[in-house]
């Protein structure tokens, strides 16, 4: 069978990094292929190679058969290689299906025949199981996880013959994700060659047929997935033996919750809520314990992390910090109150893009701070190092602009923008989204051990296990409203699952 | 080399050498100082010296657009602060004293402050857009500069106020040095405290400058003052300059020039990342290129095309595209994404 993409002996260099070199890499029609690596292995920057957002300064790129060197990533989508990058590049400002179709609009005698584009939308998102989307609203008005699907959408909607999914599931919880399997299976089937990249290895043993495994910019080596086992790829995308898996098997000691009587709550809410978000919440956190929150997609997990921390104004409902009664009308308010909010959105909520690690790293105690104090640099550079080094940030250069880091490695900073201001709660929504697997791991035991110190935690995630491993108890939210408050003591994804689904507690 | 080309000033500083050495070449002596008097003369000083306003007024543009601002009534703010202070010496009983001029400055001033906190309180607590927030301002000043004036074009004879704009100070123009000094305060004020870069992060992504916890209403606050400040400052140079306050045409199209500074100097209008020393070098492009048109002697009908034909010359140069191009031209193709690394 001949590839419908080779890449061979690819080599880019920035300043200071070589992010690919000596890169070989096939992708057959029918196929699905995982490119599978570290965080800042290359695997973002082979797909923009391919896909003309880089060029490269050497190596070749055949497309079926010919030399091709693309230019601008509309080359390549010409030649039928489409992509959903990995932070959604969607316009949040025009509707979904404006989105789906931009650019290729039905037309009649000229102008945009809006009826033909609401009912080839229509199709698209029904050929992604995706009939509760309405065509006609606003991209902005769904969850990331939903305009991800979107992007997908646009994908299918050209024909592509080549489908690029950069960490496509980081933000899809467990029906999503199989939702969007099916729909890449059919197009698998039907002969499209999709390229895949998760840092989930359930689901790349579940979907993908072969892999290849990238290792600080070089190339491992290309597998069946048959033949490789879940221990044999760790070790090759880490590039140590066994030593590195025992830690990654041992789940982190949890801290038993202190919530017998007598201590006050870092956090109490009664009723909170905001008309057409999220109602009656009935939260509370003790210091020194770790809460998740579960539930499934849109939901309201996020809604109920924003109400808390002043990101969006609660009316209704009451919330005390330690006993004392609180309106919290704005971030600044609950950060003064030693409240930190890292937010699931990376790219429009965290990242100051064009600033360096360090500006972004210590934004938010600069903020608290005042511009007319600056934080003496030699405080900021002790700090930078600090949180580089514990985190293992990857290039671990305070100068480099936060926006050539690779995604997991950005998420990693803004976790440290919030650590280094010692808040005494701190929601992490989504903290492990795109972190890769011996990351992820750290930052569980991460956050055990903040809990262990002391600090109060609230933890949204999608991943059931991952909530479950690292709280003490456990709030299901249903439907917009809190519905359950679990101890954590022995609960199973089983047992959480059902409440979600609406059996009683 | 390679990388010097690269850095962010490379393509300003060589459009004003360029532009500079082309003077040299139809007018010898151009580039030549001779000092008379204890003044130093030449055709660099009457640049800068005629630059002063516009390089002040940019350097409050500056941190507004770094902030995805833009303030249209720094011409009307102009006509303002020399409206006031023209006015206050007609009227003072001894209009000839230094105390008196030294008041005039000081209500300059004040009229800046309070017209940039009205520019900074619509955009920044109500909300406005910083274009239209600023237009009412651009429109409603020069209505006032002539109420203040009674419409007429007040001259005032105090040799303290004059020296402003026309007097020298240790062999240069006092008006280089006030510009001088409002340069290093402002770099100084900005890159010692943090200031500098709350106003980039306000400028990269408000939302998450937000969530950080980032007071922004503040810091826009501060930055259209500080705007308003210069403006008046320069209001005080043109009106001391010509010892007279002409409401009707005082500074006007100067946020043309001034904005043009700040985009020619490498600082983006979608706001973030500025660069002060880039804004002082599009000024001194612009002031060069009208003293370039009489030096050629390019007539009046195309001088404007001349200039524009400048402009866009050295903003193409600044496009990563564009330098792509050029790029790709010359060597081995660097790719679009990878460029902007290096600013
Ligand atoms: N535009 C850029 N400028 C400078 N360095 C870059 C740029 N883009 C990527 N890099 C660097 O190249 C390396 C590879 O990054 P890449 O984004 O490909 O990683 P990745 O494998 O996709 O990681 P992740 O799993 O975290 O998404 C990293 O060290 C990154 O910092
Ligand atoms: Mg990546």
């Amino acid at each position: 069978m001949v590839p419908v993409v080779e890449m061979t002996d690819i080599a880019i260099g920035f300043p200071g990094v070589k992010a690919l070199d000596g890169v070989n890499f096939r992708l057959f029609p029918g196929e699905v292929h995982a490119l599978m690596g570290e965080n800042g292995a290359g695997k973002s920057t082979l797909i923009k190679a391919l896909t003309g957002v880089y060029s490269i300064d050497s190596g070749t790129v055949t497309v079926l058969g010919e030399h091709k060197q693309f230019s601008t990533p509309a080359a390549s989508q010409a030649a039928g290689i489409s992509t959903v990058y990995q932070e959604v590049n969607l316009c949040p400002n025009l509707t979904v299906e404006e989105n789906v179709l931009l650019g290729r609009e039905p037309r009649r005698r000229g102008s945009i025949d809006w009826k033909g584009v609401r009912s080839r939308t229509r199709e698209v998102l029904a050929e992604l199981h995706l009939d509760q989307v309405d065509p006609g609203s606003l991209l902005s008005s769904h969850s990331i996880a939903v305009q991800q699907l979107i992007a997908i959408a646009r994908s299918v909607e050209i024909n592509a013959k080549v489908l690029i999914l950069d960490e496509p599931t980081s933000s899809l919880d467990a029906d999503e994700v199989n939702q969007l399997f099916r729909v890449i299976r059919d197009l698998r089937d039907r002969g499209v060659a999709i390229l895949f990249v998760s840092h989930f290895l359930e689901q790349v043993y579940d979907i993908s047929d072969r892999m290849t495994v990238l290792r600080n910019g070089k190339l491992v080596g290309e597998y069946m997935t048959r033949d490789l086992s879940r221990m044999g790829l760790i070790s090759k995308m880490i590039g140590r033996e066994m030593e590195a898996l025992a830690e990654l098997d041992q789940a982190p000691a949890r801290t038993r919750a202190r919530t017998d009587s007598g201590v006050t709550p870092f956090l109490e809410t009664r009723g909170l809520g905001r008309k057409g978000s999220v109602s009656h919440v009935d939260l509370s956190v003790y210091p020194g314990e770790v809460v998740g929150l579960a539930g499934l997609l849109g939901a309201g997990r996020t809604e109920i992390a924003r109400l808390i921390f002043g990101a969006d104004k609660a009316d209704e409902g009451s919330m005390a910090i330690k006993g004392a009664s609180q309106r919290i009308r704005s971030p600044r308010t609950a950060i003064d109150l030693r409240i930190g909010f890292c937010s699931e959105d990376r790219k429009e909520e965290g990242l100051i893009g064009d600033l360096s690690v360090r500006d972004n790293l210590v934004l938010a105690m600069q903020a608290s701070k005042g511009w007319a104090r600056r934080i003496p640099r030699r405080v900021q550079d002790e700090l930078v190092a600090e949180y580089i080094q514990a985190l293992d940030v990857r290039p671990a250069n305070p100068d480099a602009l936060i926006r050539n880091l690779s995604g997991g490695n950005q998420q990693k900073v803004l976790l440290a923008r919030w650590l280094v201001t010692h808040p005494e709660l701190l929601i992490l929504d989504e903290p492990t989204r795109g972190i890769d697997i011996g990351a992820k791991t750290q930052i569980q035991k991460l956050v055990s051990q903040l809990a262990a110190d002391g600090m109060s935690i609230l933890f949204i995630s999608s991943e059931l296990e991952e909530v479950l491993r690292v709280s003490d108890r456990i709030a299901v939210i249903k439907d917009r409203a809190m519905v359950a408050d679990i101890n954590n003591d022995d609960v199973s994804v089983e047992d959480v699952m059902t409440v979600i689904a609406g059996g009683a507690q | 080399m390679k990388s010097l080309l690269k850095h962010r000033l490379a393509w300003p500083v060589i459009a004003l050498a360029a532009l500079l050495l082309l003077n040299q070449v139809f007018r010898p002596d151009f580039l030549s100082l001779r000092m008379q008097d204890g003044h130093l003369y030449g055709s660099l000083i009457d640049i800068m010296r005629n630059g002063a306003p516009t390089i002040l007024i940019a350097l409050g543009m500056t941190l507004v657009i770094a902030t995805r601002g833009i303030d249209l009534s720094v011409g009307a703010v102009v006509a303002i602060a020399g409206a006031a202070s023209c006015a206050y010496i007609a009227a003072s009983p001894e209009p000839g004293s230094p105390v008196t001029a030294a008041t005039a400055v000081l209500i300059a001033v004040i009229a800046g402050l309070a017209l940039g906190i009205w520019n900074g309180f619509l955009v920044s607590t109500i909300g406005v857009q910083p274009i239209i927030a600023t237009l009412v301002l651009m429109t409603a000043g020069r209505g006032i500069a002539q109420l203040i004036t009674g419409g007429q074009i007040i001259s005032v004879s105090n040799d303290p106020y004059k020296s402003i704009g026309a007097g020298y100070l240790l062999t240069l123009p006092i008006s280089i040095l006030i510009t001088a000094a409002v340069f290093i305060l402002a770099a100084v004020l900005t890159r010692r405290t943090a200031l500098g870069t709350l106003i980039e992060a306000v400028g990269i992504n408000p939302v998450a400058s937000r969530l950080a916890g980032l007071r922004s209403r503040n810091i826009i606050w501060i930055v259209y003052v500080f705007s308003a400040v210069c403006a008046a400052i320069a209001g005080l140079m043109i009106s001391s300059n010509v010892t007279a306050a002409d409401a009707n045409n005082a500074g006007l199209y100067i946020e043309m020039d001034a904005i043009l500074a700040v985009v020619i100097g490498g600082t983006s209008l979608a706001g973030g990342r500025y660069t002060l020393v880039g804004t002082v070098v599009g000024a001194f492009i612009i002031q060069t290129l009208t003293t370039t048109v009489y030096t050629l002697g390019i007539p009046p009908e195309v001088t404007l095309v001349f200039k524009a034909l400048v402009v866009i010359t050295v903003c193409l140069l600044q496009a990563p595209k564009a330098r792509n191009l050029l790029s790709s031209l010359k060597a081995a193709p660097k790719p679009a994404a990878k460029e902007k690394v290096a600013i």
